[in-house]
């Protein structure tokens, strides 16, 4: 009924856009936030929700890019220290003003917030002192070179220190011994639209766990009045479902349908937005002297960089991403699609099976050998359809690959525990930058010095991470974007990883609204606007 | 009588106990939780930190120890993904599971008692052999995929009714409940008819089954040679006593229709504890997982002790049976 009749309306009223949809936004998620406190669960589901009522000192554009948010400028006076420059006449929806007062409590609640699955610390751990020069300067001395310190900032939420009860003094001490702080409230307070203050465009409504999350318009906004006056938020974690809700009209626009839905809900006079996304899916293989899951070989074959070139060159990419990913993917030649910082625009290696069986031979394998090939079957788009198709691509060039899906809780346990010896998995660098998948990806496994922690194929260049470490450590933006191009272009020369193909992610809208996709797949309220 | 009250008590205390080291046994089994629930960019110092904890670094026989010894004070845990006591977010939930389940065990018996009794009456007519057909539907079409149907014929072609979600609840009760308000009520329509066409089958079943039977009894004989009209015999006569096994049934399947309304909640995000569970498989959020199936448990093995009491009230031949046997 609704279908025909607001058409109908529509047409007699002489107007193509309903007034009530130009008020009301509601939006279906495959997921839903954990808490309402954006300091408690470092999770892209809280994080996607969170920040229609929280802001941070910098923003992430829609492709990455660090922008001005309640810091107006910042520099780098040296090596370690950092002066921001926030913008006047912000208002907390409460009332109240924002000052540097408030940011410094902020940053200090961080560590004081108890049973985080995902703590912010890894933000703040590295920063040394605050101090502020009058209420809308801030200086924030950092232990070591960050040149990603903006970038981190993004991520940490600040909220009123009045209306958690800080005192009138704050003063920064790093690891939580900051004076001044009151009695701090949990997680669990920030249910309350009392607690739950931001500076951002929409107000914290109501929170129902697990059946919706309303905000309405904050008026005050000092970037504009938004153009929903409410948003709601519903969590549909399971894909049919979600893609109903949409064709039956209960929610306005929905995130990651399906890809084989796709086309049905363009037929039904939806819109269909997609972008490149910051995941990169990839292959990763055991570079130690006795991985288990090989057979057929004497030690480890994937020692040999031949080898490792071999099964690269085997995988046929345009065919993946057109038929398996139905051309929502992109083959992939590095870690990060270009021109995301820290790219160097590398060809994506050739598919060549023939090339590959010689090299093969060269490396004393003309027979190949048979291996194990890990994924789950639940985490990425497609995911072991596309693990299935590299199993037999390798098993062309003769390499018989037997593929292991489970499910992502299992997989990821057992990828942890070095189970396989080859294994398909996926990086989202929510920095934006090149040095998150070289850090955690391919730097040498070193629990003391935090490299690696991804490294389950425990790749390992010293070269390289010494180049990555000096990177990490070069304010200069040309300067570390250049490092960063040369070490990642050490490792794929190395074969010490192969990249498979960059996501897109896909929204579905009513065709009255359009939404400017984002390369983090964050799905923003307060950046749905009225179609044109 | 007090004996055997209390060697029943005993049989379902053990249940309980049985059930719990399965559970967490096999809990402690499917993946390491901080694999899922800590950032990816976290180095191996915060993954070890978390691990702490959450106490994941002691061996599985301590780790059930100390849930063993704050269980039975209470306390089956904080959950891992929302930091508080794992209890509050189920009990949370347990109110929109106990309104479905409640609406879908009132159609199912509404429903499926008088199309039950209708075909028990006229078995060879039309209408019962299609009414047993449609039965055989109920029963055989997974639940999931009669959800998806149901979504598809009224939500998404005919637009009569929302695809999913709870809607609109105001408070009955101390609890938040769907079925006052109008937009509430056809929020709860779909996903109760979803959750009660296999209890609705099975009652079908049944009542024509037990009408079949009573109906050759000679007390219906006689009610009939009396001259008392046919409504009367049916409503009276043979209603009244085919009830008895109908009330056990209801007795037994609304427990596993609240603990079990898992598809049902997935299928239409019916914010109830079943859903609530498979959320919280996908985070690896063990607190939880085992707080709700203790619960189940728990849940399960009182409505059989009492349907278990409540028999041996009624026919004293059980206990005997039991005390010797």
């Amino acid at each position: 009924m609704n279908r025909l009749t607001a058409p109908l309306i529509a047409v007699l009223l002489g107007s193509a856009a309903t007034p009530a949809l130009a008020q009301e936004l509601t939006l279906g998620l495959k997921s839903e936030a954990t808490s309402m406190d954006p300091q408690f669960h470092q999770l892209s589901t809280n994080i996607q929700v969170l920040k229609n009522i929280f802001e941070a000192l910098t923003t992430q554009d829609a492709v990455q890019k660090v922008t001005p948010g309640l810091a107006e400028s910042w520099e780098a006076l040296d090596d370690t220290t950092w002066r921001f420059k926030l913008k006047q006449g912000v208002k907390f929806h409460n009332g109240s003003d924002f000052t540097a007062r408030d940011v410094i409590y902020s940053f200090c609640r961080v560590p004081l917030v108890e049973n985080s699955p995902s703590a912010y610390t890894i933000f703040t751990g590295g920063i040394a002192d605050m101090q502020a020069e009058d209420d809308h300067t801030l200086t924030i001395t950092t232990t070591a070179t960050n040149p990603l310190l903006p970038t981190d900032l993004w991520s940490l939420a600040i909220v009123s220190a009045d209306a958690l009860g800080a005192e009138d003094e704050v003063t920064y001490a790093p690891e939580g011994n900051c004076e001044g702080m009151g009695e701090v409230p949990q997680a669990p307070a920030f249910n309350s639209p009392d607690i739950a203050v931001g500076t951002g465009p929409y107000k914290l409504d109501n929170y129902t766990r697990g059946s919706e999350l309303v905000v309405t318009r904050f008026e005050d906004y000092w970037g504009g009045t938004p153009d929903w006056e409410r948003v709601v938020m519903r969590p549909i974690t399971s894909d049919g479902p979600r893609v109903a809700a949409l064709l039956a009209g209960d929610v306005d626009m929905i995130e990651s349908p399906p890809i084989q839905d796709i086309p049905r809900i363009e037929e039904a006079g939806f819109s269909v937005v997609d972008a490149l996304s910051n995941r990169i899916i990839y292959l990763h293989m055991q570079q130690t002297d006795d991985p288990p899951g090989i057979e057929g070989a004497d030690g480890n074959p994937l020692l040999d960089p031949r080898v490792r070139e071999a099964i690269s060159i085997s995988i046929n990419r345009e065919a993946i991403t057109e038929r398996i990913m139905g051309g929502y993917a992109q083959a992939a030649g590095e870690l990060l699609p270009p021109p995301m910082f820290g790219t160097s625009g590398r060809e994506v290696d050739p598919y060549d099976p023939e090339r590959a069986k010689e090299l093969l031979a060269e490396a004393g394998y003309p027979d190949g050998f048979s291996i194990t090939l890990g994924t789950p079957n639940d985490r990425y788009i497609n995911d072991e359809q596309v693990a299935q198709a590299v199993a037999q691509m390798m098993a062309q060039i003769g390499i018989q690959t037997n593929v292991d899906a489970s499910t992502a809780s299992q997989f990821f346990s057992r990828r942890n525990a070095l189970e396989f010896p080859i294994y398909m998995a996926g990086w989202g660098a929510s920095s934006g930058d090149m040095s998150s998948p070289l850090k955690s990806l391919v730097a040498t496994y070193d629990e003391a010095a935090g490299m690696g922690p991804t490294n389950a194929g425990r790749y390992s260049n010293p070269e390289m991470d010494a180049l990555l470490l000096e990177a990490m450590a070069t304010i200069d933006d040309a300067e570390r974007d250049r490092m960063l191009q040369e070490a990642e272009t050490m490792v794929l020369d190395d074969f010490g990883i192969i990249p498979l193909h960059y996501e897109q992610t896909v929204w579905a809208m009513k065709p009255e609204l359009s939404y400017e996709p984002r390369v983090d797949q964050y799905t923003m309220a307060s950046e749905v606007k009225p179609a044109e | 009588m007090i004996v055997y009250l209390l060697r029943r008590l005993g049989q379902s205390l053990l249940a309980v106990i049985a059930m719990a080291v399965l559970v967490f046994i096999g809990v402690f089994f499917i993946g390491n939780p901080v694999d899922v629930l800590i950032n990816p960019e976290a180095t191996q110092a915060d993954i070890a930190a978390t691990t702490e904890r959450l106490g994941l670094d002691k061996p599985l026989y301590q780790q059930f120890g100390i849930f063993l010894s704050n269980a039975v004070q209470g306390d089956l845990g904080t959950s891992f993904v929302y930091g508080r006591p794992a209890l509050d977010i189920i009990l949370e939930r347990l109110p929109a599971t106990m309104e479905l389940a409640f609406v879908a065990l009132l159609l199912s018996v509404g429903i499926g008692v008088p199309l039950g009794v209708w075909a028990g009456m006229r078995p060879n007519g039309v209408a019962g052999r299609t009414i047993m057909a449609g039965s055989i539907l109920g029963f055989s079409l997974p639940n999931f995929w009669q959800g998806m149907l149901l979504i598809l014929v009224f939500a998404v072609l005919l637009g009569w009714l929302p695809a999913g979600g709870r809607g609109e609840t105001t408070e009955f009760l101390g609890m938040q409940v769907s079925f006052l308000t109008w937009d509430g009520l056809s929020h709860l329509i779909l996903p109760a008819v979803n959750l009660a066409l296999f209890k609705m089958s099975l009652i079908i079943r049944l009542a024509r089954a037990n009408t079949r039977e009573v109906a050759l009894q000679d007390y219906i004989k006689f009610a009939r040679a009396k001259g008392l009209s046919g409504r009367r015999v049916v409503l009276v006569h043979i209603l009244k006593n085919i009830m008895i096994p109908v009330v056990t049934i209801i007795g037994l399947e609304l427990g596993s229709m609240v603990a079990f309304a898992i598809v049902t909640e997935t299928v239409f995000a019916w914010p109830g504890m079943g859903k609530l569970l498979i959320d919280s498989i996908n985070l690896l959020d063990r607190p939880v997982i085992v707080a709700y199936l203790m619960l189940t448990v728990l849940i399960i093995v009182t409505i059989n002790f009492v349907v278990d009491v409540i028999y041996s009230l009624l026919d004293p031949r059980i206990r005997l049976s039991e005390m010797k046997g």
